[in-house]
């Protein structure tokens, strides 16, 4: 199942849904390189809240797509990771190290235009 | 009481179908949201690696009692290439290429007891349980 991806203003918005497989994820990283182009994109939030699981293929992948944006110049910033995700991806020994993250959707899209803003100064 | 599911592992789909019936199970068998979430973590990490090295396999997971506690079982096993350096394979950050090398360390670490058997050739074996706190 692909992930819906959504334009709001200069930020994509990436609402990953629950059965994610490996497959729909680097789908996504391909999607949003070229979406960001497209749409002269400055920020990505990729929404994990339905996601149960961020074991290390998942974490991977995101980091390559946050590491992709920002080579595409726009900002990522993942939002809803869940607190027993975020408990088992320390006991793995995961991170999302130089990635932002935030708590919501609302937080991201602040954190995103707040970036924003200081950028145009 | 035993529950016990048999998940054939061929597909990369197959991986989210072995978590969710594991976190089903788990669920069912009392453990807490926290506890299906590290269950559902260390399945996804196994049954990648069988999909990643062995090509396909399977993941039984059974509900088990011992001495008065309950617990979940999870085997997955595959008859693959197997792995030659079993020790290295357990070290984090160790990989041959095709992940983190947080697969099966991390998987450990998400479970009260680990085992790893592995026959070059022959096949993999991880047996891992938790137990219901």
């Amino acid at each position: 199942m692909p992930v819906p991806v959504l334009k709001q203003g200069s930020v994509l918005i990436a609402s990953i849904q629950a059965a994610l497989s490996d497959r729909d994820l680097v789908e996504l990283r391909d999607d949003l390189a070229d979406r960001v182009g497209r749409h002269r994109s400055r920020g990505v939030v990729i929404d994990v809240t339905a996601l149960d699981v961020l074991d290390s293929f998942a974490t991977r992948t995101i980091r390559s797509i946050a590491y992709t944006a920002k080579l595409r110049g726009a900002e990522t910033v993942v939002v809803g990771i869940q607190p027993e995700v975020a408990f088992a991806m320390v006991q793995l020994g995961l991170s999302l190290d130089g990635i932002e993250t935030a708590l919501d959707l609302e937080e991201g899209m602040a954190l995103l235009q707040a970036r924003e803003a200081e950028r145009v100064g | 009481m035993s529950d016990s599911v048999v998940v054939p592992i061929e597909r990369e789909t197959d991986i989210v179908c072995a978590r969710q019936k594991g976190r089903a199970l788990a669920a069912a068998a009392g453990f807490l949201s926290t506890d299906q979430t590290l269950l559902a973590t260390a399945i996804s990490e196994v049954a990648r690696n069988i999909v990643s090295y062995a090509g396909k396999g399977t993941v039984t997971l059974q509900t088990v009692q011992e001495g008065g506690r309950r617990g979940l079982s999870i085997v997955a096993s595959d008859n693959g290439p197997g792995i030659e350096n079993v020790e290295l394979a357990m070290r984090d950050g160790y990989s041959t290429g095709k992940s983190l090398g947080l697969g099966l360390p991390g998987a450990k670490r998400l479970m009260d007891s680990f085992a790893l058997e592995s026959v070059v050739g022959v096949g993999t074996k991880v047996t891992m349980t938790k137990w219901l706190r």
